[in-house]
């Protein structure tokens, strides 16, 4: 099979790939001048990224001063290829810019000063590539950041790397020298003047590859170069110099090895499956250059051509080159009457730039300035598109065979199962259907269109599958909490009932201590019961002054002094203690009753106590019902205004500062939003407080007359709610409303933990009450 | 007696056939109802919950009883479109007391995004998002994870400071979108 090929070739003879076109010849506009040197411009505009895969990691920071060739960039994984410095300069800044592509969308570039020293840095030339090992070769290749040349910009290394697993042997390695596209001689050139560079890194990828034939394919229509590389490989028996009739498109890779080899790359196969592999001469010179003189990819050859430029020729371009400077270099003549495209790669595959200011990358080999006699399409804001008339020209001239119009039908209807059955990603974008098709209809656009949207739709899915694993997971954890909780939940439970029962000192101790004061406060209960019923009436929570009898009021003063003083010790010793029941607190609490107060003492403690949070959650209730529909901010001015009402003022005071609290949470909310809010919550305590009210008073009668006498006797404590003070002393006010409401914070959370403690131990003893 | 041998060897065909059917119930038992799978599949797994189902799993299973198509937002008119296909059903317009904030309006997929400097750390969007794709912990800043977020809008309304926002990705060159009007693809003379 191999044999037959190479038979057939030094005969002369080749295959045919389908379809294909003869686009009218321009290549005479840069053909005949040599390769141009240009002078150093200002600045360069490097994009981080010019190839297929991704950005390197920045290695250099603004302000920093480099040598031509130092790396710019570091390469961290295969599908990453660095760049290099074109020359030497400094980094000015490095910032998002207008890159070549046809979006003219703006990507991460760095953006370099050129000092016009052009001082390398320190370079390493290899003599003799039989003194270096295939990995060191293929590492140089890779760290000189060389990518395919041809166009798609394919990482090299990856691809001259035969010892990754599973590659079959190679037959042939076939250098593609035919350069289709109408204008471009790029490549005509490069063979022309440095055959012997292209040999010299032909013979470093024979080296890598170890193929059983070399063929360099050129198209009939580049004499010249086919003459020099002959000439070049001359003494090479293995390399073949392979004269192609021209044809477009006959450079595309699949399309050339059908030529050369009469084998077909199946849909979706690479050729490396077949044992073919193809470089582009470019990339075999700057392999060379590479290896041999260890200089990065820098540089390029560039057709700059178009009848609207006095000077078109071919151009070595640094990597990074504004446009504009190669335009100027080859002089524009009619770039300003009018709006003059720029096409970046050739008039069949290229696109137009956005803005001048596009720099050259690895990939780009010709910019293309038309005139308006020559390309008057690409002067005409509208398409002129008319119906297909299903004349099947486009289908007889399509290179990889698809069917153009179908394609065209499905793209337009967005049916991208069809598509997929019709082969769209066999379609190599070369754009020879577009050129043929009597109603001039952009067909490649719409390939171009359903491709991007194809690509998108599988990135969507791949997300949505992401989404659907990560929903899922979030689940299954939910439900493990969930259960773990539950579980936590029980044994804590099932080890405080055991810590209960247990017959320890202290638990029995604790238990018989609460007994005795719960029988004591049963038997006050009821002598306090027949007082109650002469002087309160059954509505007494409104009724804020009522007599009591007396000798309960000194009891209870007493009792109260004893609460106070208590009181205030503990607010010096906690300063701000929040009303946060957390347990550590309820045992502090109770032990301490338990020691200091004798159990008598206790008792009215807590009546007191009790008493003191009633009171509060009544006015604080009164307070609310007054203010419910009052605005939050209009809160604190008020407060001000009517202070005179002691009381309210005292809980619009103790409001204001829940509420600064409130505000500075929902500050940025909006105002609608705070006002519903406070509604609720004002509904909600409307709903609420009478109902703790009832039932504190329904099972703790006594208080409520403990704190009506506390009342009677003007002792200024706790909520602050004595009127007659408040009334006289305006000035002291806010003094008095702090410390009273620490002491009422503390007071509520004490009672609160009484009522538990009592309410645990009832529901433990229910025999006692 | 013909009568006898052809009621005996029907009767007997219906047995082995009966029984072979039996079997093959059994053996060949299909638990879950795929078309559920497959409704699911179609669903876009942004997990928004706008359909009034808590996640899209759910709304499948939902559609598969009997729900209507057309509570999808974030999937839009393509995926009632799927589902009318799968399900043999008319395709209705989108159910628009279903669409909620401006996910459905958009073409430019949107993703939420934390201002940090007024996050207060109270992890109340990490909560509410279905992917786990905030990241922080208490009364430290949130941020989100761009390529986990699905943009479905739920960690937005819990936020009691209003730092998170929907935003536009932005538009680079690997999700760009082809304009007919940017190449032109000329006829040379």
């Amino acid at each position: 099979m191999v044999e037959s090929v190479v038979e057939r070739i030094t005969r002369g003879h080749f295959w045919d790939f389908h379809g294909g076109i003869h686009p009218p010849e321009q290549k005479f506009l840069t053909s005949n001048k040599p390769i141009k040197q240009l002078s150093l411009p200002k600045q360069l505009i490097i994009p981080l990224q010019q190839h297929i895969g991704q950005e390197g990691d920045l290695l250099v920071s603004i302000g920093e001063h480099v040598l031509k060739g130092q790396a710019l960039t570091l390469s961290t994984n295969p599908m990453v290829v660095p760049i290099h410095a074109p020359t030497s300069g400094t980094i000015s800044a490095i910032k998002m810019s207008v890159i070549a592509h046809p979006s003219g969308l703006s990507q991460l570039c760095i953006i370099f000063d050129v000092d016009g020293d052009d001082r390398w840095r320190k370079r390493e030339v290899c003599h003799d590539i039989e003194l270096l090992a295939n990995h060191q070769i293929i590492e140089k290749i890779a760290n000189a950041g060389i990518a395919g040349m041809g166009g798609a910009g394919f990482p090299t290394h990856i691809k001259v790397n035969s010892k990754v697993s599973s590659k079959p042997d190679i037959n042939f390695l076939i250098i593609n020298g035919v350069e289709c596209e109408p204008y471009i001689t790029a490549d005509d050139l490069l063979m022309m003047e440095q055959s012997n560079a292209i040999v010299d890194g032909i013979k470093i990828l024979d080296k890598l590859l170890t193929p059983a034939f070399i063929f360099i394919a050129i198209e009939n229509n580049k004499p010249k170069a086919i003459k020099a590389l002959q000439q070049a490989t001359a003494k090479i028996e293995k390399i073949k110099v392979c004269v192609v009739p021209t044809k477009y498109p006959a450079g595309g890779e699949k399309q050339l090895i059908q030529i050369l080899t009469g084998k077909e790359v199946t849909s979706g196969q690479l050729p490396i499956h077949a044992g073919i592999v193809m470089q582009n001469v470019a990339t075999c010179f700057a392999i060379n250059e590479a290896v041999r003189h260890d200089t990065p990819l820098i540089r390029r050859v560039v057709t700059v051509t178009g009848q609207a430029l006095d000077k078109p020729q071919n151009v070595w371009a640094l990597i990074g080159t504004p446009i504009n400077f190669l335009l100027e270099q080859c002089s524009v003549q009619h770039i300003k009457n009018e709006k003059q495209p720029v096409i970046m790669g050739g008039p069949m595959m290229g696109f137009s730039v956005s803005s001048e200011l596009v720099p050259v990358v690895k990939t780009s080999n010709c910019i293309l300035v038309p005139s308006k006699v020559e390309m008057p399409s690409a002067f005409e804001k509208e398409s002129k598109e008319v119906e297909c008339i299903r004349c099947g020209q486009c289908s007889d001239v399509c290179p990889s065979q698809l069917l153009p119009q179908e394609l065209q039908w499905s793209a337009k209807a967005k049916d991208h199962a069809q598509l997929k059955k019709l082969n769209l990603s066999d379609c190599i974008d070369c754009g020879a259907c577009a050129y043929v098709c009597p109603s001039q209809i952009p067909l490649v656009h719409y390939y171009r269109i359903a491709k991007a949207e194809i690509l998108e739709q599988q990135q969507l899915d791949l997300k949505a599958e992401k989404a659907k694993t990560r929903f899922e997971a979030r689940k299954l954890r939910l439900e493990k909490e969930k259960v773990a909780r539950h579980e936590k939940q029980k044994k804590a439970a099932a080890a405080r009932k055991a810590a209960m029962n247990k017959a320890t000192p202290e638990a029995t101790g604790a238990k018989s201590a609460v007994a005795a004061a719960l029988a004591r406060v049963k038997a006050k209960k009821a002598s306090k019961d027949q007082v109650q019923e002469q002087t309160n009436t059954p509505d007494s929570q409104t009724n804020l002054s009522s007599d009591v009898a007396d000798d309960q009021k000194s009891q209870v003063s007493a009792a109260i002094a004893r609460a106070k003083a208590k009181k205030k010790l503990k607010a010096e010793a906690t300063n701000t203690l929040s009303s946060d029941n957390n347990d550590a607190n309820k045992i502090v609490d109770a032990l301490e009753t338990k020691s200091t107060v004798t159990l008598q003492a206790s008792v009215d403690d807590k009546k007191a106590k009790i008493a003191v949070a009633i009171a509060k959650a009544k006015a604080k209730k009164l307070n609310k019902t007054n203010d419910a529909a009052a605005d939050t901010n209009k809160v604190t001015k008020h407060t001000l205004a009517v202070n005179m009402d002691a009381k309210k003022v005292v809980n619009i005071e103790d409001k204001k500062v829940k509420i600064a609290a409130a505000i500075a949470k929902v500050k940025s909310k909006a105002l609608a939003k705070a006002n519903k809010v406070n509604k609720e919550t004002d509904d909600t305590s409307r709903i609420n407080y009478p109902v703790t009210n009832n039932e504190t008073q329904s099972k703790y009668k006594p208080a409520e007359l403990v704190q009506t006498e506390q009342e009677d006797i003007a002792v200024s404590d706790s909520t602050g709610n004595s009127k007659n003070k408040n009334i006289t002393e305006s000035k002291p006010i806010i003094s008095i409303d702090k410390k009273a409401k620490i002491i009422a914070a503390i007071a509520k959370a004490k009672a609160k933990n009484k009522l538990k403690e009592i309410s645990l131990v009832e529901k433990n003893n229910p025999d006692n009450v | 007696m013909n009568i006898l041998l052809a009621i005996l060897v029907l009767g007997s065909i219906a047995a082995v056939f009966g029984a072979l059917l039996g079997f093959a119930s059994v053996r060949f038992k299909v638990d879950a109802d795929p078309i559920v799978e497959q409704l699911d599949a179609l669903l876009p797994q942004t997990q928004c919950g706008q359909c009034g189902y808590p996640g899209c799993k759910p709304y499948a299973q939902a559609v598969a009883d009997g729900e209507a198509i057309n509570k999808c937002a974030p999937g839009g008119e393509d995926t009632i479109k799927k589902i009318a296909d799968l399900m043999g059903v008319e395709v209705q317009p989108i159910d628009e007391s279903h669409v909620k904030g401006n996910i459905a309006q958009s073409n430019r997929p949107k993703v939420a995004f934390v201002i940090e400097e007024d996050c207060i750390g109270c992890t109340k969007c990490i909560q509410a998002c279905p992917v786990d794709a905030i990241i922080g912990a208490a009364k430290q800043m949130h941020t989100i994870i761009v390529d986990e977020c699905t943009g479905c809008d739920l960690c937005v309304a819990p936020c009691p400071v209003d730092c998170i926002e929907m935003r536009e990705l932005p538009e680079t060159i690997h999700n760009w979108q082809w304009d007919l009007t940017s190449i032109p693809v000329t006829q040379l003379d």
